[in-house]
């Protein structure tokens, strides 16, 4: 008895491969790491240009950058790759015939989000992975933590966005209100989140930057991951505006990756809640 | 897996004043019937009487508001329904399948969800005709093809009990008949089989038990005969006169209490009652010089059917 109501991570690899397989054979995880290649490339070599210098620049020049790019794109292609992963089988009646299995619907979630995840994971590390080929040897170690660091975060923003667009798909009842809600996120993290907070801290002139403020940042993934990058290099802290209101000690390395895992766990959380 | 009481009958289905509702909407409403080890049980019902809401919670798709459902002895749900669900087989009424994947493939993975053997999905693939079409993606199917393979499906593992929510939408009628034997011969296997059925001419034939719903209750249950014979709907007498015997035949029907009435293509009919049958008996021995042939046809499924779906309110259990 014991055996038949226990978790089965057999069937969750299997609902995970076909999500991979799905994703590899569609090429979507081609397209993704074009994309991420092509623009970390270009980034690379024409960041400067607005300076008047085109070529390769430094890592942390290339990294603060690339930021500023992932923070549009891996949360927008997070939120497209999860949003209907489980509203979608609903729609097109494969839902019913999966849940009619000896699979429990906590199973089939992770099941797709880790299947999802792969496909995310796999794009993202080949495709920005790609365009250290040409950055590596004008790279020192130090360079070479900083590159990572931004692939890793870049990664766990994506993970992040994965985990809202999944729990979107068990709440939303059909396709287009999950591509609606879909896209309020991406608006709300990205944009609308950190015009508002500027604007309450430029209306209240600077009052609240050292006391609430930074601590609002943890409450967006995008501004974490954002954090994570621009504070990983000295130089680079005073150039973005909300860095320079940061209390000091607040953005310890672990505190941040610690809340960007916080950020996948807890709307997956609310999914696995949802869904059951 | 507990398979509930044993030995050959036992209940497989158990389905007790089950109540489900969306909102104030009852769409299920005290339905309650039980199923033997292989028998095979047609489920009829209007659109929306609540037959495709039954199929998902007998499968712990959706809970039921109210009453019990057991399936092998085991309550829907419960911990040890995970195992259960081995043992049943499910078609939806709407087979929805992977576009992407190939027919070979399909069956591959719904074979490791169920922990079926997966070198048996080509042989099952072959059993509903699309060993040569296994191979292609599902997108290039017919509708009948994605039927099949839905069939296929839900034939994995060798299912003792198999849930079939219109099985026979867009096959053709070689596919139905090659369906109905495949049925046939897992029903003497001993796997008890539920199916619902717009067509209900198909069925008629082919089940032991028929289950009528209406808006969500259980008008009526058992088998088509004695249905039939509970509703009172009476049989249909046609008779074809000699030439010249018309009056003589109409008037011997009318005196015997029936009430002929003449076709256009020269039969006389008349309705003829479970009381009047040996009446009917006596007349057309009488008659026997007057008529060149007769039949006398029972009220079909869809009479019965019909009977039922008038506004009837009341449960009917015919044995």
């Amino acid at each position: 008895m014991k055996r038949a109501s226990c978790w089965q991570w057999r069937l969750v690899a299997a609902i995970a491969a076909k999500e991979w397989r799905d994703r590899l054979r569609n090429r979507w995880v081609l397209a993704v790491a074009v994309v991420f290649g092509a623009f970390a490339l270009l980034i690379a070599y024409f960041g400067g240009a607005q300076s008047g210098v085109v070529g390769l620049r430094s890592a942390a020049a290339t990294v603060a950058s690339l930021t500023s790019l992932a923070i549009y794109l891996v949360p927008l292609i997070a939120l497209l790759l999860g949003f209907d992963a489980v509203v979608g089988e609903r729609e097109r009646g494969v839902l019913d015939l999966l849940l009619s299995q000896p699979i429990t619907r906590a199973e089939l979630l992770i099941g797709k989000y880790l299947g999802l995840a792969a496909a995310l994971s796999m794009a993202t590390l080949v495709g920005f992975g790609a365009a250290l080929v040409p950055l590596a040897p004008s790279m020192d170690g130090a360079a070479l933590v900083i590159y990572l660091r931004f692939v890793g975060s870049a990664l766990m923003l994506g993970l992040a966005f994965l985990s809202l667009a999944v729990l979107v798909s068990t709440v939303a009842r059909d396709r287009t209100r999950a591509t609606g809600a879909a896209i309020a996120l991406w608006f709300g993290f990205v944009l609308v989140f950190d015009l508002s907070l500027l604007g309450v801290l430029v209306a209240s002139a600077g009052s609240h930057a050292s006391t609430w403020a930074p601590y609002a940042l943890l409450l967006n993934p995008a501004d974490v991951f954002r954090v994570i990058n621009v504070f990983g290099a000295d130089a680079l802290r005073s150039s973005f505006g909300l860095g320079t209101l940061m209390a000091q000690g607040w953005n310890a390395p672990a505190t941040l990756y610690s809340v960007l895992l916080a950020w996948i766990a807890a709307p997956l959380g609310v999914a696995l809640w949802r869904f059951r | 897996m507990s398979t509930g009481a044993s030995g050959l009958n036992a209940a497989v289905v158990e389905i007790k004043g089950v109540v489900k509702r969306y909102g104030a909407t009852s769409v299920v409403r005290g339905i309650g019937f039980s199923c033997r080890e292989g028998e095979m049980v047609g489920l009829a019902g209007h659109n929306g009487a609540g037959k495709s809401t039954l199929f998902k919670m007998m499968l712990g798709i959706i809970a039921a508001d109210e009453g019990d459902i057991l399936l092998f002895g085991e309550p829907v749900r419960g911990s040890r329904f995970r195992e259960v669900r081995r043992a049943i087989g499910y078609l939806p009424e709407h087979v929805a399948l992977y576009d992407n994947l190939s027919g070979l493939e399909t069956l591959r993975f719904f074979a490791r969800l169920k922990s079926a053997d997966p070198s048996r999905c080509k042989s099952l693939l072959e059993r509903v005709g699309l060993g040569e079409a296994m191979h292609r993606a599902v997108r290039e199917y017919s509708k009948g093809m994605r039927q099949r393979l839905g069939f296929a499906q839900a034939l994995l593992g060798e299912p003792r009990l198999l849930l079939l929510d219109e099985p026979t939408n867009g096959l053709d009628p070689e596919a139905i008949h090659g369906f109905y034997n495949v049925l046939q011969q897992l029903r003497n296997d001993g796997t008890t089989i539920i199916l619902s059925s717009h067509l209900l001419a198909e069925i008629q034939s082919r089940v032991d038990r028929l289950v009528i719903m209406a808006s969500g209750k259980l008008v009526a249950e058992g088998t088509v005969t004695a249905l039939a014979t509970a509703s009172g709907l009476p049989a249909r007498l046609a008779v074809t006169p000699r030439e010249g015997a018309r009056d003589r035949v109409r008037g011997a029907l009318l005196a015997a209490g029936f009430l002929p009435q003449d076709t256009p293509d020269g039969l006389v009919q008349a309705a003829v009652t479970l009381s009047q049958r040996m009446t009917l008996l006596r007349v057309l021995a009488a008659l026997s010089d007057e008529l060149l042939e007769y039949t006398l046809t029972e009220p079909t499924l869809e009479d019965v059917f019909l009977r039922h779906q008038r506004g009837s309110t009341w449960v009917e259990r015919a044995a």
